[in-house]
């Protein structure tokens, strides 16, 4: 008997596969005293055998897409499994006290972390961490109950999970996950950002699919209408199966549209371009079509990892991205920490209120080493291609000046070592706190471009978490008080002779987009595949039209006037 | 017994990277190898006996071999140590 779920479509596209959940298993322990010393013992060295093989093939796949400098965490990760300091001294407790495996490495492992945690360097006490994580995996074998790791996956799959956590995302193979249903989560939350940058057709919020999709169960993932069946009868599968046909024969129809420009019906030329995650992101950036990237969130290069990215790897990620787009404009926003994103490496304390808090450009002007070495390594990027920069966060003009002495230090500093720097950067800011929307005026005779994020943007305007579902009504992109923020922004960039995109997801809504052609908006940029479906309603649109429609939804009261009068008069 | 110091002259002194080769070239061999820093001593062929040691850099260490390849294993290491760790 199927059962059909629904939740927020998050990422385009139909799957069908079997489904993989995502567990983590209860790995309590409690002491017993044993018999056969023997038998435990073996049963210890048969869970480091096996856990010895795991880290291997994560190893292997993280060097192939993440590189050889990742992968040495879990060579690292090897070596502790292989530490007579802790291996024999287990095998030890075992024999001297009677006690099951699972004990004795409880035990043991605990005093390292201990050892670590409480040494008086932040690197050691990272090191903690690893040792928890190398115990717990061999633990969970001892115990009969293995954890999975999503590298691990080696055959298509729907990945089923109560959460994604962005490092999480960031492990995902996409040869082998072919889509993925959570039960919590909105269209902004950090899985569903990825899922669209990594072209995985995705529902999030379903609230119960990790209860009902049983392990290795037939579903289908409906990342188009936001709904998940588990278990497809015949009849169901076979209208999936001509809905994912059809779904495959538009976006060939879009594909035709790959190397045009984005032209209006009357002419107006607008620039569509990506947003990325990763360099990795980049091959999705071509295919479709963008005519650059709009918004590079460098925050993926900090995470997943147990230290902070060097100067030099940040120089050749950034150097990959502007040489490969050859010329094309490159957005690159500097590190945005903090939210819903952590680093757990650098140890900040927990905040009640993470989103208006130490996030971001707050946190890059007081721990200013951290942003210097991106400014750097940006700065050096920026002779291989067009590269621009952009700060997040801004809310004062004085946090944007702060942050732009720092980088004609940095740039002063360079030049001095003789080191090759563009002379045409341009230096922008993301518009996401009201403040400076209604202070753009100011800000544009001192920018050189502006960018709207508007899921900020609008959790900000209308005071709503918007990690949290009970306030999910508040998401109101169409309200006219947002498109009356955007106007203001737009209108006072093109005062000064800037010019201001957008790169949150309103950005490629096809309820939003002839609105932010009517206002003016020069950039759109948004997930790379919804960049041709954009381009083909963009040049259906005349410039007169959707500047009169534009005009007409400013003076509306709600978000569902305008959303009605965009249906009517476009869709 | 074979025996040698070193001064680290790697920026970040012994870490993840570096002990990791040290503790891999150890394991190649047969002989007890110790790492000794600040009157500490540790077995060389335990990735967390030689964190634990926190050797930053300017530190001066010293390498124990004893055993039937000791020499080897002296030698061995000093490689990995002039790959980047020691001059």
């Amino acid at each position: 008997m199927s059962i059909n779920l629904t939740g927020i479509a998050a990422s385009a596209g139909i799957a069908i596969s079997k489904a993989f959940r995502l567990e983590t298993p209860d790995l309590t322990v409690e002491k017993t005293i044993v018999e056969n010393v023997d038998a435990e013992i073996q049963l210890f060295d048969a869970a480091i055998e096996k856990s010895k093989a795991e880290l291997e093939v994560i190893k292997e796949k993280t060097k192939q897409d993440l590189g050889e400098e990742h992968a040495e965490i879990f060579s690292a990760h090897l070596l502790v499994l292989s530490d007579p300091e802790l291996v024999d001294t287990i095998r030890q407790k075992v024999k001297d006290e009677k006690v099951n495996a699972a004990f004795a490495l409880k035990e043991i492992s605990d005093q390292f972390v201990m050892m670590f945690e409480t040494m008086d360097n932040e690197y050691m006490k990272e090191r903690a961490a690893d040792i928890r994580d190398v115990s717990k995996r061999v633990l969970a074998h001892v115990l009969g109950k293995p954890i999975v790791s999503l590298t691990e996956i080696n055959e298509e799959v729907i990945l089923i999970a109560d959460d994604l956590t962005p490092s999480d995302t960031a492990q995902l193979n996409k040869d082998f996950v072919k889509g993925f249903v959570t039960d919590i989560g909105g269209r902004t939350s950090h899985s569903a950002i990825m899922a669209r940058s990594m072209e995985i057709p995705a529902v999030v919020g379903t609230k119960t699919v990790t209860e009902n999709g049983d392990q290795g169960v037939q579903v289908i993932v409906d990342g188009l209408e936001g709904n998940v069946i588990i278990d497809p009868s015949e009849s169901e599968l076979a209208e999936y199966r001509q809905k994912l046909a059809d779904y495959e024969e538009k976006k060939k129809e879009w594909a035709k549209l790959v190397h045009e420009p984005t032209k209006s019906k009357d002419g107006h030329l607008v620039e569509l371009v990506a947003n990325i995650g990763t360099p990795n992101d980049l091959e999705g950036v071509i295919n479709n079509g963008a005519e650059g990237v709009g918004l590079y969130r460098t925050e993926f290069l900090y995470m997943g990892r147990t230290e902070l990215p060097t100067e030099e790897e940040q120089f050749e990620a950034y150097k990959k991205v502007v040489s490969e787009l050859d010329g094309k404009p490159v957005v690159i926003r500097t590190l945005d920490i903090g939210g819903d994103k952590e680093l757990p490496y650098l140890d900040l304390p927990k905040e009640m209120n993470p989103f208006l808090g130490f996030r971001a450009i707050r946190l890059c002007l007081e721990k200013d080493d951290i942003f210097r070495t991106q400014l750097r390594a940006l700065l050096r990027a920026s002779v291989f291609g067009n590269l621009k920069i952009m700060f997040p966060m801004i809310a004062t003009l004085g946090e944007f000046r702060q942050a732009k002495v720092m980088l004609e230090e940095e740039k002063k500093k360079l030049m001095d070592a003789g080191v090759d720097i563009s002379d045409s950067i341009e230096v922008g800011i993301m518009v996401e706190i009201p403040s400076t929307a209604v202070m753009a005026p100011q800000f544009a005779k001192e920018v050189d471009f502006f960018s709207i994020g508007t899921n900020d943007l609008i959790q900000y305007t209308f005071a709503a978490d918007r990690m949290n579902e009970q306030v999910s009504y508040l998401y109101q992109p169409y309200n006219p008080a947002i498109l009356r923020l955007v106007k203001m922004v737009i209108d006072a960039s093109h005062a000064e002779g800037k010019w201001t995109g957008m790169c949150g997801e309103m950005a490629g809504d096809e309820i939003a987009i002839p609105l932010l052609f009517g206002l003016g908006l020069d950039e759109f940029s948004m997930s790379a595949t919804s960049v041709l479906p954009a381009r083909s309603q963009i040049s259906a649109l005349t410039k007169d039209k959707a500047k009169e429609v534009a005009e007409k939804a400013l003076q509306l009261n709600t978000d569902e006037e305008v959303k009605q009068l965009v249906e009517k008069t476009f869709l | 017994m074979a025996e040698k110091k070193f001064t680290i002259t790697a920026e970040t002194g012994i870490h993840a990277r570096p002990a990791t080769q040290l503790v891999n070239k150890a394991g190649q061999y047969e002989s007890e190898v110790t790492l000794e820093y600040n009157g500490k001593s540790v077995n060389l062929k335990s990735i967390m006996g030689v964190m634990s040691l926190g050797v930053g850099q300017g530190s001066e260490v010293t390498i124990k071999a004893e055993g039937p390849d000791a020499e080897a294993a002296l030698q061995g290491l000093d490689e990995v140590m002039k790959q980047g760790l020691s001059d």
